[in-house]
């Protein structure tokens, strides 16, 4: 039963004290009416004999202390759940802003959800086809990975993202798609470019939506994630759909949980982080992936800006520790005028060996992309050693090199963001390039495929 | 009534629950807390309050609810049926509770960590009248084809026995009676149960000096660990802790392996499972699962439970070392446990150390590690068990100030340091051989020398030796240019980028190089050394340099890794008579 007290004590930040409670539970949630009649959540952040500490899930501006009452509700914060997801757009707490009406629920849940048993995953094999090659070529997507974008202000992360959610197939299936799109503190005209990316290409059609957007409270965006992936679960798991979800920007959201760490003065981590940001933001990551004996899969694009372009910063730090890979984008890159910006090498699929070679993608496929690593990384440093001591100093082989990675940058790179390249046109042109060394510097590529695929140089 | 202490709940705070009334418990008691019975742990007694850390999510619970002691402290339950398992940070069985609650982990779910169904075939050996102590063999379960179960007599047990007979029994049914020299009788059974928080008893540590072989070229080659000692994988994320952690576990030569998921990735865990059951052992040709055992507590799983995981593991892991097995344990990663007992601590508001770190994190780490061992084991035949710890450390932005690593770092004797420059470049495993060490090297090269080749320890030398000279080479070079150097350096710059290519790097996912036996390696290291040794002479002989890196040979060596281990003995004698004729042929044209 609702349990109504207005014995608030204190307000402070999102942090709020409400003193004489009984019955109440860790974790619950609650609701504030202010002396307007407005409602706002709340929940239950810890329990001491009759005083409830609560976190606020939306702004403090208004609350008044004396006139202000709490109502906690028994239960956790959830989403209403069904088909109907599909379609809508709603803002960081899960209501709808898309001018539609309210959801007919098919089911309630939770949006903490529950560990999955690691005894019922499924391992994530199978190959999705982004038509981006940096990724399918070289750092290749499966469904049910959790693979992040570690980008920096000013970089067009929202433009691959868009791509990938765009273009994004699942050779050699009938199996529906969809998108659960959750944006964390990004300005209006970010997420505008989503949705009207969607709109205009019908994807919004197999899109959720969950908006708060830079000017929304902070606090809201501890709950948008998980609203997100909740819906993302209930397409995937409930309704076995195969579903991309996409989640910028994770730097917000950690920001977030870290005011209310300093609200409740704990003792802070890295750069004020709170020690518990990896497992945090694992209880994220970790939603995604695939289950045996169902068909779905959540496929998991978390996008986060590096603080200062640092990738040790805490936020890119954990994150890397939690998920499976990361594509990297580059300012440097960007301004050789490349598009997407893909800094390859220190990028990586962690899950794309299970998901490539014959049956998937191509037999030839795991051992080209060796050899284009090994090859753009020895032409990365010939041109660096040219830029210390002049093109002299290179040696022949070297030269050749330096010339690949130009190419392997101009060509295979920077595709642009419309650019839609199915696996055969991937892995063709990197033989092209490859081609474009001698043969016998192809020390990581198999006979039998050099025979069947390298292209001889016409002479002269 | 019982003596089980019963108290109510005044504070919940995420996994930390404080219940008052409970003044009979003691500390490490296991509790039930509320209807939903969680379970959890005493760590922290204040008069009659219980400070409890709780394994599963707390949500929902509040004041005012009961909580139950157990009387007894978080304990593992050991018998046949441990093999081929996964288990969560309390033991509780993965697999089974997937049968039972579904895909998803629900909170206060039970199922016993050993089958109560499952029936073993016991082979006594033992005739009743035999006077034994604790850690005697009993009887014999053949577990699984690579496992003989040794049922032993529980470590604090001593007497005589009454009765004792072959034949099927369920873990718990009794197998005969034991009686003490006080006269009383105690039931044997398959299964002992033994407290997390406690090493098992053994007679005596005895120094390691073998290599456990991993079948990993730079490990075993260049920085080794023995059996029964204790090693550390510190490294950024996407380094190679994990896949390093998997190849031993995989590979490392143990008749037990308990590896460890703690606060890592859920599919990491399922990669385990699915591809154990389908790899085989080299020594006996059977599935690698059949002598492996599964913690898993990932990073979504709750936090509480990830801090006990290793102390599951490693009592396990005990057990199957006091029959007297080569057993090693991988915990991937003991940073996330640090973190967990971090978060304890913060939640109990104890005086952070470091980092927020609590100040006993250097003592349970060393506790963990001390674990480890070759020890004479309990019972009257002597036997030898051995426990080897590798434990993977994450530290942030890779950096090893970090408390975690350095508490490590001082504690065990192998230190593989993993270098994201040599990850980007993708030459794994990314070992960095500057920074790396093994304190059993000596001992281990006195080994090789005896058991593998006399030559051992000097190729071993003179390959790392070069490796170190390349580094200042290309120094110089980074600073003047490829031009300024000797014939003679750029002969070892050569050797040393074929020892990196040709023999350091190894992959890991292709099928032949996964694996390396000690003489492949052998024959591997001493071909390429060789022709470091004799174009160097070859040089001095005035052949030039350019016909020496331009070989035939050497694109020959470049393969070796690829081939199969039971033709590398004869491959490396034609390549060595191959190396010796375009050797002699530019030593007597090339002057
Ligand atoms: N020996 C190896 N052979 C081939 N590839 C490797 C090897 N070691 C690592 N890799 C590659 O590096 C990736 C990352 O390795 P791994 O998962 O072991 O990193 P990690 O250090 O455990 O990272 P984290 O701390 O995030 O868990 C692997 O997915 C694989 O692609
Ligand atoms: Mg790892």
């Amino acid at each position: 039963m609702a349990r109504e007290y207005r014995t608030i004590e204190e307000v402070a930040g999102p942090l709020m004290l409400v003193r004489g409670v009984e019955n109440v539970k860790f974790d619950e949630l609650a609701e504030i009416e202010l002396p307007n009649g407005e409602v706002r959540h709340c929940k239950v952040l810890e329990i001491d004999g009759t005083d409830a500490l609560v976190q606020l899930f939306e702004s403090s501006i208004g609350i008044n202390v004396d006139e202000s009452k709490v109502r906690f509700l028994g239960r956790g914060q959830e989403l209403a759940v069904s088909r109907d997801l599909l379609g809508r757009v709603f803002d960081g707490m899960g209501r709808p802003i898309d001018g539609g009406p309210a959801l007919i629920p098919e089911a309630m849940r939770d949006i903490n959800g529950t560990p999955i048993n690691p005894a019922a995953r499924d391992y994530p094999n199978e190959f999705i086809q982004t038509g981006v090659s940096a990724i399918d070529g070289l750092n290749t997507l499966v469904r049910g990975q959790k693979l992040p974008i570690f980008s920096a202000s000013g970089l067009p992360h929202n433009m691959l993202a868009a791509q990938i959610a765009r273009q994004a197939q699942v050779l050699n299936t009938e199996d529906e798609f969809a998108v659960v799109f959750a944006a964390m503190g990004i300005t209006f005209e970010e997420s505008d470019f989503f949705i009207s990316d969607f709109r205009n290409t019908g994807a919004i059609e197999r899109a959720v939506m969950f908006i708060n957007l830079a000017d929304d409270p902070a606090i809201e965006r501890i709950s948008t994630p998980r609203m997100a992936l909740t819906a993302a679960e209930y397409l995937a798991f409930d309704l076995e759909m195969h579903v991309l979800v996409l989640m910028t920007d994770i730097t917000y959201y950690a920001e977030a949980l870290r005011e209310i760490s300093a609200a409740r003065k704990e003792v802070p981590g890295r750069r004020g982080y709170p020690g518990y940001l990896y497992t945090d933001l694992a209880s994220l990551y970790e939603r995604a992936g695939r289950i045996k004996g169902n068909r779905g899969s959540i496929t998991l694009v978390p996008i986060l800006t590096m603080p200062d372009e640092d990738k040790t910063h805490p936020i890119p730090d954990l994150t890397g520790y939690i998920t499976e890979g990361q594509v990297i984008l580059s300012r440097e890159l960007l301004r050789k005028g490349l598009r997407p910006p893909v800094d390859v090498l220190p990028s990586l699929s962690r899950l794309k060996d299970k998901g490539i070679g014959t049956g998937k993608t191509r037999a030839d496929h795991a051992d080209t992309m060796n050899q284009l690593f090994a090859a753009y990384s020895r032409g990365k440093d010939a041109k660096e050693l040219e830029i210390i001591l002049g093109a002299e100093a290179l040696s022949e082989v070297d030269r050749i090199y330096a010339k690949f990675s130009d190419e392997f940058e101009e060509r295979y790179v920077s595709q642009g963001f419309t650019t839609n390249r199915t696996i055969e046109e991937t892995l063709n042109l990197g033989w092209e390039l490859l081609s474009i060394l001698p043969k016998n510097e192809l020390k990581r590529i198999r006979d039998s495929f050099i025979e069947q695929y390298y292209i001889e140089q016409r002479e002269g | 009534m019982d003596n089980r202490s019963r108290g109510k709940i005044i504070k919940v705070s995420g996994p930390l629950v404080i219940a008052k009334g409970m003044r009979d418990a003691e500390m490490y008691d296991v509790v039930e807390v509320s209807d939903k019975k969680l379970i959890g742990e005493i760590i922290e007694m204040h008069g009659d309050e219980a400070s409890i850390q709780v394994y599963e999510e707390t949500a929902g619970l509040g004041p005012g609810e009961e909580v139950v002691s157990r009387g007894s402290p978080l304990s593992v339950e050991l018998g046949p049926g441990l093999i081929s398992g996964i288990f969560d940070g309390i033991q509780r069985p993965l697999d089974k509770l997937v049968e039972t609650e579904g895909s998803n982990i629900t909170r206060g779910a039970f199922a016993y960590a050993l089958d109560r169904e499952q029936e073993w075939e016991f082979e006594a050996e033992l005739e009743p009248g035999a006077t034994v102590i604790g850690g005697d063999v009993l009887g014999i379960v053949q577990e699984t084809v690579l496992l003989a179960h040794r049922i032993m007599v529980p470590p604090n047990l001593s007497g005589k026995i009454i009765e004792l007979k072959s034949g099927r029994y369920k873990v718990t049914d009794t197998i005969g009676l034991l009686e003490d020299d006080k006269g009383v009788r105690h039931e044997l059974s398959l299964m002992q149960k033994w407290p997390v928080r406690i090493g098992r008893p053994y007679k005596e540590k005895v120094s390691p000096a073998e290599p456990l072989i991993t079948g990993q070229r730079i490990i075993d080659t260049f920085f080794p660990v023995a059996k029964g000692g204790t090693a550390a994988v510190p490294g950024p994320f996407g380094s190679g802790k994990t896949v390093i952690q998997h190849q031993l576990a995989k590979w490392a030569e143990a008749d037990v392996v308990v590896y460890i998921g703690c606060g890592e990735r859920g599919n990491e865990m399922t990669d385990v499972l699915n591809e154990f059951p389908r790899l085989d052992d080299p020594k006996t040709g059977e599935p690698l699962m059949k002598r492996t055992i599964l913690i898993a507590n990932t990073s979504d799983m709750p936090v509480a439970a990830r801090e006990a995981s290793i102390y599951t593991g490693i009592t396990i892991a005990e057990y199957f070392r006091d029959m007297g097995y080569s057993v090693s344990i991988m915990a991937d990663s003991t940073s996330r446990w640090a973190e967990a007992l971090r978060e304890m601590s913060g939640r109990l508001e104890e005086m952070p150390g470091e980092e927020g770190y609590p100040t006993y994190l250097g003592s349970r780490l060393a506790n963990f590690y001390e674990r480890a061992g070759m020890v004479r084991c309990q019972g009257s035949d002597d036997r030898l068990g051995v426990l080897t710890a590798i434990g993977a450390v994450s530290p942030p932005g890779g950096d090893l100030s970090d408390p975690v690593a350095q508490s490590t770092l001082r504690i065990v004797q192998v230190f593989w340091s993993l270098d994201s420059a040599l990850a980007y470049r993708r030459h794994f495993p990314a070992i960095n051989w500057l920074t790396s060490y093994s304190l059993y090297s000596d001992k281990i090269d006195r080994w090789m020398n005896e058991n593998v080749t006399p030559r051992w320890s000097t190729l071993r030398q003179d390959a790392l030796k070069l490796l170190q000279e390349e580094s200042e080479l290309e120094e110089i070079v980074r600073l003047i240019g490829h031009d300024a150097l000797s014939d003679g350096d750029r002969l070892k710059l050569e050797a040393a980028r074929s020892l990196r290519e040709d023999f350091l790097h190894q992959n890991s996912f292709d099928e032949i190089d996964t694996f390396t036996s000690l003489e492949k390696q052998h024959r591997m290291l001493e071909l390429l050394m060789t022709w470091y040794y004799e174009a160097t002479k070859a040089l001095a002989n005035g052949v030039q340099y350019h016909k020496l890196e331009e070989m035939p040979v050497r694109d020959e060596l470049a393969r070796l890794k690829m081939v199969p281990e039971d033709r590398i003995v004869d491959r490396a004698a034609e390549l060595n008579a191959q190396m010796t004729r375009e050797l002699s042929a530019l030593n007597l044209g090339g002057r």
